[in-house]
This record gives structure tokens, sequence and C-alpha cells, in this order.
């Protein structure tokens, strides 16, 4: 679920949990690895992951948010015309 | 019950939200003299739709633009001078030179390039009023430049109720302490009241219903700062046709102006006429114009459409890359990477998100002052004036400077800790928290939602018999709800808190919006399918009064 957060490398400063907007980490508790209690209310802001100071959270994005991408046609002509 | 703080607290100045706006207010009025308290709903370092950065800023530079009167007529034809009145946007424009200069000094990179580099959300052949900045670490500076002035910071303390006197003067107001589990009550004491709680968000269904947060704005931004003020007499305005935002599809992110690209179809052809290929410079503004065009053009089977990056040389595609981070969207950039889109070789769906009330809202005057005495409203929940990220921060500073002055005039209220809104809302939140069952805050959201999705809509047509049964069945909603929602925690009672609101808002955009009697852009009626010139840059308004809401239309101030 959104912040995912290295048990090993975490401090448990709860830096994350004082800093987030949405609150997903739910209070601030002193010297316990915080908890991700309501992930479905993550922004996916990233705020979490550039403030911490051991590096120990990644973000994982729903399904949902999915990006849908293809590639450009210029991309493709480009590529025939260089005949790859 | 719920308990209440045994410490009132009382300051000049009492911010409502501390985000661009509220910090720069909460630092002019500190400046000014003002002992000033920020209550903020997370932590200011990083809350909001500002919360890891932007980058475009619009303002006034002398050296830049010479005359200011050619910069106020580009500036109304942007995005800009929207749904304006030009006593603001004037006064706005004239202060936001001094704030680049202060930013600047303060550590937030406003010179990109070592010059003063104006790019984006531009016309071609037109003088450009979008300043490029990296607002990266935006909040964590404003923090710490009002710290230095002795602000002091609630974090973690939504403001839910204004508190008025006698007069109908603030006189403080109630928040609620969510820093731990179990809630507490917190009572302010206050001369004057700047609220600036950013775009009310969550009004209607994500663009991925299931994911309800996954929306452009920072989800935590939903109308307090409407509600609120509402509820002690505030006229809101311009409620009535809401904002569309775009950006990639499915993943809402506000920022599209940050894109160095060109909108195309599936076969690569462009859609608007602005620019060929990707300009630094200009940017895309097709979108800008034509805010619905994602939808638009899915709809009449002309659709997907893209945003094509793929011409740009190389060094300009790192420049676009490190923009992304300016702007805050590293997990654009993160998730992106995550899935192996290359902006060199991919286009990304775009689509049109949710609608928002970004820049509709409070109405102010010049000075940022309400009709409320000691009500000030800056920053993306103002209703009269929009100017995003500068809009905030001049409006914030002179709103500081306004309240600040005006706390000279008059006194405190003896005690506010009776006040009977206090009273009956610890009543009512205290009522949430021991029922033991009914249902919870996400239930409410959503049938708003849906009630507006419904019968407010924007992708569909409107019609006075929609505004007519929604307005009834958001009556019969109150009714169901009023004694029965249940939270269990603080954090839940934040959120049912801010559905409520939701609710109120949503009835007074109905009403808003049954009074524009024409078709008029994102508003399209049924029963009036033509676009009425003598409504043109007219703005409806609606204020709460003992006798219920009143609504008016009025043409926008011009000089």
């Amino acid at each position: 679920m959104p912040p995912v957060i290295d048990q090993k490398k975490c401090t448990a400063c709860n830096t994350c949990a004082q800093i987030c907007c949405m609150n997903v980490f739910g209070p601030v508790t002193s010297r316990e690895i915080p908890q991700v209690r309501y992930p479905e209310e993550c922004w996916h802001c990233r705020a979490c992951v550039m403030d911490c100071p051991v590096q120990a959270i990644e973000l994982r994005y729903p399904l949902p948010m999915m990006m849908l991408a293809r590639t450009s046609p210029r991309v493709e002509q480009r590529r025939k015309e260089e005949g790859k | 019950m719920i308990p209440i703080s045994s410490q009132v607290k009382t300051c000049d100045v009492l911010i409502m939200g501390g985000g661009i706006g509220g910090l720069m207010a909460a630092i002019a009025a500190a400046d000014a003299g003002a002992s000033v308290i920020v209550a903020e709903k997370s932590d200011t370092r990083r809350s909001g739709s500002g919360a890891t950065g932007n980058d475009h800023f619009v303002c006034y530079i002398p050296e830049v633009h010479g005359d200011f009167e050619a910069y106020m007529r580009e500036l109304k034809t942007t995005q800009a001078g929207l749904n304006a009145d030009e006593p603001i946007l004037r006064k706005f424009a004239s202060r936001t030179f001094e704030i680049c200069q202060d930013w600047h000094e303060w550590g937030i990179n406003m010179r990109v390039g070592g010059q003063w580099t104006f790019e984006g959300h531009a016309y071609p052949g037109h003088m450009r009023t979008h300043l490029k900045y990296d607002g990266h670490d935006q909040k964590k500076i404003l923090t710490s430049q009002a710290k230095k002035r002795g602000v002091v910071i609630d974090n973690h303390s939504p403001i839910t109720e204004l508190l008025t006197g006698g007069r109908g003067q603030i006189t403080g107001a109630l928040a609620i302490d969510v820093s731990r589990e179990q809630p507490e009550l917190k009572v302010y004491r206050c001369k004057a009241v700047v609220t600036a709680t950013g775009s009310t968000n969550r009004i209607y269904s994500s663009c991925t219903p299931a994911w309800m947060f996954n929306i452009a704005g920072c989800p935590a931004c939903c109308g307090g700062g409407l509600g609120a003020p509402y509820r002690v007499g505030a006229t809101l305005v311009n409620l009535d046709i809401p904002g569309m935002p775009a950006g990639p599809k499915y993943f809402s992110r506000a920022g599209k102006g940050t894109w160095i690209g060109v909108l195309r179809d599936l076969e690569g052809k462009n859609i608007g006429p602005f620019v060929d290929k990707p300009s630094r410079e200009h940017g895309d503004i097709t979108s800008d114009v034509w805010p619905s065009v994602f939808y638009d053009k899915m709809k009449d089977g002309t659709g997907p459409v893209y945003i094509d990056c793929t011409d740009l040389p190389e060094e300009e595609m790192q420049y676009l890359y490190w923009a992304f981070t300016c702007e805050g969207d590293t997990s654009l950039v993160d998730a992106m990477n995550q899935q192996n889109i290359d902006l060199r070789e991919k286009m990304v769906e775009f689509g049109s998100y949710e609608c928002t009330l970004l820049g509709r809202g409070v109405q102010i005057d010049a000075n940022a002052a309400t009709n409320v005495p000691g009500l000030y409203a800056v920053g993306d929940q103002v209703g009269n004036f929009l100017s995003h990220i500068s809009g905030a921060a001049a409006m914030g500073r002179i709103a500081g400077e306004c309240a600040s002055a005006y706390c000279g005039t008059v006194d405190f209220a003896p005690s506010v800790e009776d006040h009977p809104t206090v009273r009956e809302r610890q009543a009512f939140y205290s009522a949430m928290m021991e029922r033991t069952n009914g249902p919870g805050w996400k239930e409410l959201n959503i049938i708003v939602n849906q009630l507006m999705d419904d019968y407010c809509p924007v992708f569909q047509i409107r019609s006075g018999g929609k505004f007519e049964a929604g307005l009834g069945y958001f009556q019969d909603l109150r009714r169901l709800c009023a004694g029965s929602v249940q939270c269990s925690n603080a954090h839940e009672l934040m959120r049912a808190a801010e559905a409520f609101d939701l609710l109120e808002i949503g009835e007074a955009m109905i009403r808003s919006a049954r009074a524009r009697q024409e078709t008029r852009g994102l508003h399209r009626r049924a029963d009036f399918p033509f676009t009425n010139p003598l409504l043109a840059n007219h703005f409806v308004t609606i204020t709460k009064t003992a006798s219920g809401p009143k609504v008016d239309i009025r043409p926008a101030q011009v000089l």
C-alpha cells in the first residue's frame, strides 16, 4: 500500500508521520516504527520519501492510477526513416 | 464528551491553514507587530497543494515587462484573469515583484538559470506572465521564516468553526487537535482570522472513483475555509461554475503547465493552434484555453488526446524532468519510471479530472477582507480572484498587513470558551464519537460526490429540474446524517467534519448554479441553452442569512 517502510532501515524518527499532509500514518508515536494506517488516503505527494533521513520509504502506486502511454507516431516515423 | 483544552490560546491574528497564503499572511502580520498563531491541519512544512513544490509564479517584474498597463492587459487574458475583480488583480500584480525578491533572498530559487525566466502558460508572440521557479522546498522555507518572526505554529489542529461576537465580528475559532489518537478541542481567542485552506477538492467524484483521494490538488483541502466562513455570514462567490483540472489520465496531478510538449491525437496530429513542436517558452496553452478538451474529444470520438514531448532535444528533456521536481511532481516521475515510460519515446494520455472549486469561494475586497469584520481570506479558496501561488503569496501578505492594522482598532472578546458554537460543536462531535454504529465519514463524502455528479453536473447537461431535485435530496441527506455519522478516533472525526463541510458547500453550489439562467462554458443548461451576453462578467454570490441562503448575481468590478 502506498508508502512502504523498510522495517530494517527505519530508525523510528517519525518524520514521515509528522509531515504527511494526509495523516496516513495516524498520530506520531515516539520510538515506534510508523504504521500506514490509512493507505487509501495517500495523495502520493512523496514528501515522506523525500524527507526520510535514512531513505527507508518507497511509494507503491495503486493500479487504478496506472498511467496510459504509447509510442509517439513521430518516433515510429523516425525509426522507419532510419531503417530500424 | 470530547475534552476542551483547558488553555484558551490568544493571539491578534489567527491563521486558518498554513499553506503559501497562510504562511505569507503570518509573516506579514508578525512583521507588522501582531502576535500570530497558524492553526494547520497537517504540518506546514509539507502541507497543502504546494506541499512538495510549484514551478510557475505569476508576477510583474519591471525590468522584464516594462509598462505595467501592458502587463495588466495580458494578465487578463490568461488563467489568472478569470473570475477576478479587477481592483484585486491590479493590487496583487503591483505587489508581486517584492515577493519574488524576498523569496529569492529567503532561499527559494526564483531566478532559474541566474535570471528572471518567464516560461509556459503563454500565447506565442505575447508577453509572458508566468515566472519559472523552483519551489520544491518552499513550504519549509516559509515555515522557517514565520518561526523566525515568533509565529506560533500549531500543527495537526484543523480549525472547523469561527466564533463571532455581537456585531458579527471575529472573536475566535474552534479547532480539533488530531495529534493524538483521541481528539481534544482547542479554543482560540483572537481579533482577526485569515482563512487560507486552499481549493475545495473532494466535492465531485475522483476520475478513479474507487480511489477517492486520487485528485489533482491536495485532498486534505476540502472546503474548511468556505464552510466555516459561510456559517458566520461570509459571502461566497462563483460557486456556479467549477474549475476542471487536467493532466496525466488516471494519475491525478496538478501541474500540466510544467509539461513541455504538444497536445496530439493518436495519429500524432496537433490538437491546438498555438505550437507545432514542444516549446519551453510557451508550453502548449491549448488546455488552458479549452479546459475540457480531453473530455470533449473522448466524448465526440476524436480522442484520446496525448501530450507528446518526444521532439524535445536531450538537453531540454533533462530540463523537463528537473522541472517536475520543482513543481513537486517527483511521484509522477517515479511512477513513470516504475512503468518504464520514457518521455523520449512515449506520449502520455491526458484526461480531464473531477471538478474543484479552485478560485471559487470566499468573496474578498482588494485588502483580502471579507464582509465579516475581522475575517480575511486568501489563496485558492478565494472566489473572485485567483493567481495560484503568487496570488496566495501576494494577497497573503496584503491580508497579514491589513489584519494586523485592523487588530489595532478592536479589543479582544472577554471570553470565548463558553461561546454557543463551542458548546454546540462539542456536543455534536462527541455524539459522533460515542456512537457505536452508523455511517462513517467516507459514506457521507461518497453520497455528496454522487449527488454533485448527478444533480450539479459538469460532464452532463444541467437543468432547473436537476437542481430542484438535488436540493431536495441534499436536505434529505442532512436529516439522515445529522444524527447518525459515527467516528472512532481523532482522524475520523477530522474527516467527518470535512464531509459535513462538503455537504454544506455542495448545497450552496447547486443554489448558485440554479441562479445562472444561461449556458456559459462548463455550465450547460437544457432549460437555458443560450449564452446571455448581459450576464458576461457577472458573478453569482451566496450568503447565509437568518431567513436562509440569499443568492444574488452582480457585475464583476472593473476599473
